[in-house]
């Protein structure tokens, strides 16, 4: 026990934790304002891959971040675009932004590369010379704004307002397409910077990357029942699974076994057994206006 | 008309037309003023343009032609929210809350008060409705969460809603549909104050009692026409009956006596739960007989909604019995009226035929059990269609595109000419106009003396009294009074509605 709880473990747990908190920290404003946001996965994947051509021609690793968040916030628009402007199925918008994600990120990496599997290696957060991992810090800070943008601000009033009860909000003058694109935006811009994170951490790219992240962060905001706290708290005890794992690749436990947690855990909260978890009233239903 | 200069009028609707679809207007050539300090009824039929012409008063729609003069200015609105910025504002029939939200909240959204960062400044925001509270006497909590208040509290956070907005002019969609009497003449109490400090209130309603009771003048519409400007205090009910409908009522409807001996349904120490997991009913046990009007009153939400469910075997029971003569016959099934028809009685995406059919289609008319038999449910169907007078006139007609009040009349067309025993019915005249309202009345008669068992769950105590045999008040999930309507009052009910009484237990 001693060897696991030191001071590399618990940095290791929080390192870890950051791919998938970003992105759950994005979903809660998503989904508060009514947007089911399964595109993170293609989200995540986008600004890894946007973080490392900015990096790779530039050489500089803030271009790279810069990027990550504009290919998220480009990939986000094409959600609200299909789900809010043309109220499709949200689900769907965002499995096939996914797919997309993933073939169009393969098709560049060879067009640019010559590889459609990986790139080459680039600079990373080391050449910053910090004595800290600034993601850490960036995540904390996040977290903070969101707890507080949420609960006490006019945005996050109208945001809740806006996912459940739409009609409420537009018949006080709210446009609920405005505040919803707002929502899907910022849960770009933040995915996509969980993607720079990757991206930097591996100082390249790799098809297919983000590997699930984007869903489980999902999760960990369903866990978490649409609150930032809880959201980070379930991204936390993810990554303290992820970290066993590899702190137990040689000792026996089947890893598949504890990367099968946090979907475990998903099941066992939306069936209802850690409380209720009540989403947003109108999270999923595209709005129109009745006439 | 008072004695008035054209400026101190508020509200000016002038030649308003307004159309939906070719060749029909839903507001045609309409005139309408209001004046501050008063409070102006608005009638009319379904369908007659009253919530058309306040939905572009009020900026929902825009007008195809005409003008609107808000303090004799002429004002342009494309949205709800450029209304709003001179003062108008509506309560709609079905309120418009976030139910996870405060009171305060609700009341702010929209219009926060903020310091730096738009941060919302609660503290200014809630004296600032503290004293609209008290200026205007109404008493509400503003930390509750909406979603679990009263109907007729929800109502004060609406008005409140208006107010915080600085509303000079203010529309009230058929306010007291849903209210007890005592929330009704509370509503009233603050209507009065409202119009005593200045305010203009327009007053969309069905219930010509409460014209006469507190309007000052009234505004008749018929097919999209003004039929009437009349003083309240000139006119009564029956000129008014006589305007809204284009002829005279048929007096009232007549009551039979009492029906057979026969019990067709008995409900015995019932316990039932609600979704949320608790107590809906608890312990009820009643009996009614053939040719029987048993009828419930209560506020929505004391368990009347469960119990129909229960009965008709939509909902579990977790003790007692419920028994239904003749119900191992399967042709001879329940039929029911439901109270939310949007989830339970229709499907919107199918035609009129097809719903007038539903859930009766293995019946021998209608299918030999594989195949359906499209001739006979389109005849019957257009018998039904003139019998009810359901409109369009066309069996093939989609659903949706029906109004709330001929959706009504769909189901309940279907569910009483059904064959069957026990007729469930909840709220059979919400938002029905008076004649479509005296029709459903008409048939619930007709229906009884046939020999049906009647369930009639209403709020509409009127109603209640007019077609009951019996009536059962229930509160908190239980029978608290039972009461004759012969010998009984709407404030008696009330009484019992509000857990102020009980003869019960």
């Amino acid at each position: 026990m001693q060897e696991i709880l030191t001071a590399a473990f618990v940095l290791q747990t929080f390192r870890i934790s950051i791919p998938y908190l970003l992105p759950s920290l994005g979903a809660v404003y998503s989904e508060k304002g009514g947007v089911v946001n399964i595109a993170l996965e293609g989200m995540l994947l986008s600004g890894a891959f946007a973080a490392i051509i900015g990096i790779y021609y530039t050489g500089s690793v803030l271009t790279g971040i810069v990027c990550s968040l504009l290919a998220g916030i480009i990939v986000s628009i094409l959600h609200g675009l299909i789900t809010i402007t043309f109220k499709a199925n949200q689900i769907v918008s965002g499995i096939a932004l996914n797919i997309f994600a993933f073939g169009i990120t393969k098709f560049f990496c060879k067009l640019i590369f010559g590889s459609s599997s990986n790139s080459p290696r680039v600079i990373g957060l080391e050449s910053w010379g910090l004595p800290f991992n600034p993601f850490l810090l960036i995540c904390v800070l996040i977290l903070i704004i969101t707890v507080f943008a949420i609960n006490r601000t006019k945005f996050g009033l109208r945001l809740k307002a806006v996912g459940q009860n739409p009609e409420a909000a537009d018949s006080l003058g709210i446009s609920v397409s405005k505040m919803r694109y707002m929502g899907v935006i910022i849960s770009g811009a933040l995915a996509g910077l969980g993607g720079a994170w990757l991206a930097l951490d591996q100082h390249s790219f790799t098809d297919g990357m983000s590997a699930g992240r984007g869903y489980i962060a999902l999760a960990a905001m369903i866990i978490g029942k649409w609150k930032p706290t809880g959201a980070a708290l379930a991204c936390l005890l993810f990554g303290l699974a992820e970290s066993f794992t590899l702190q137990f690749q040689s000792s026996g436990v089947p890893t598949q076994f504890i990367q099968m947690l946090p979907y475990l855990l998903t099941i066992i909260v939306l069936a209802g057994f850690i409380g209720k978890a009540t989403p947003p009233a109108a999270d999923g239903i595209p709005y129109e206006k009745k006439d | 008309m008072r004695e008035q200069t054209a400026n101190s009028v508020s509200v000016q609707l002038i030649d308003i037309v307004k159309s939906f679809q070719a060749g029909y207007n839903a507001n045609d050539h309409v005139n309408f003023s209001a004046y501050p300090g008063e409070i102006h009824a608005l009638i009319g039929e379904n369908g007659a343009g009253k919530s058309t012409l306040m939905n572009i008063l009020y900026g929902m729609y825009q007008a195809d032609s005409g003008k609107i003069l808000i303090n004799g200015k002429e004002a342009k609105f494309r949205s709800p929210a450029d209304a709003i910025k001179l003062g108008v504002g509506m309560v709609h029939q079905h309120f418009m809350l976030v139910n996870t939200f405060s009171v305060l909240e609700n009341i702010i959204l929209g219009d926060e008060d903020t310091f730096r960062f738009d941060v919302i400044d609660m503290k200014r925001s809630k004296q600032k409705v503290i004293e609209l509270k008290k200026s205007f006497e109404i008493n509400v909590e503003l930390d509750d969460i909406s979603g679990g208040l009263a109907v007729g509290i929800q109502q004060k956070i609406e008005i409140l809603k208006l107010l915080y907005r600085n509303a000079e002019i203010m529309i009230l969609d058929e306010p007291t549909a849903i209210l007890t009497p005592q929330e009704t003449e509370e509503l009233f109490k603050t209507l009065a104050e409202l119009k005593n400090s200045g305010k203009t209130i327009i007053l969309i309603t069905h219930k010509l009692g409460e014209v006469l009771a507190i309007s000052d003048r009234v505004t008749v519409l018929r097919r999209g026409k003004v039929t009437g400007i009349l003083k309240t205090n000139q006119t009564s009910s029956n000129e008014l009956a006589k305007m809204i409908t284009g002829r005279s009522i048929e007096s009232q409807v007549i009551k039979k006596s009492a029906g057979g001996e026969k019990i067709i349904l008995e409900v015995n120490d019932l316990y039932i739960n609600n979704d949320r997991g608790s107590l809906a009913i608890n312990g009820i046990s009643l009996i009614i007989k053939e040719g029987e009007i048993f009828g419930i009153a209560g506020v929505e939400g004391n368990g009347q909604e469960e119990l129909a469910e229960a009965i008709c075997g939509l909902r579990k029971i977790s003790k007692g019995t419920i028994n239904i003569a003749g119900i191992d016959d399967f042709k001879k099934s329940i039929a029911h009226i439901p109270a939310n028809r949007h989830k339970y009685g229709i499907v919107k995406e199918f035609t009129l035929e097809e719903n007038l059919i539903l859930g009766r289609e293995k019946e021998e008319n209608f299918s030999n059990g594989w195949i359906l038999n499209n001739k006979k449910i389109n005849e019957f169907s257009e018998v039904i269609i003139e019998e009810y007078d359901i409109r369009p006139e066309n069996s093939k007609a989609l659903m949706e595109g029906l109004s709330g009040g001929n959706q009504q009349k769909a189901v309940a067309a279907r569910e009483m000419t059904k064959n069957s025993d026990l007729v469930v019915i909840s709220h059979p005249t919400r938002g029905l106009d008076i004649l479509a309202s005296e029709f459903v009345h008409r048939t619930i008669l007709e229906e009884s003396k046939k020999g049906k068992a009647i369930l009639l769950i209403s709020s509409d105590l009127s109603e209640l009294l007019k077609l009951s045999d019996k009536i059962a008040v229930m509160y908190n999930g239980r029978i608290t009074g039972e009461l004759d309507p012969k010998s009984t009052n709407e404030n008696e009910i009330g009484e019992y509605m509000t857990g102020l009484k009980s003869n019960k237990r």
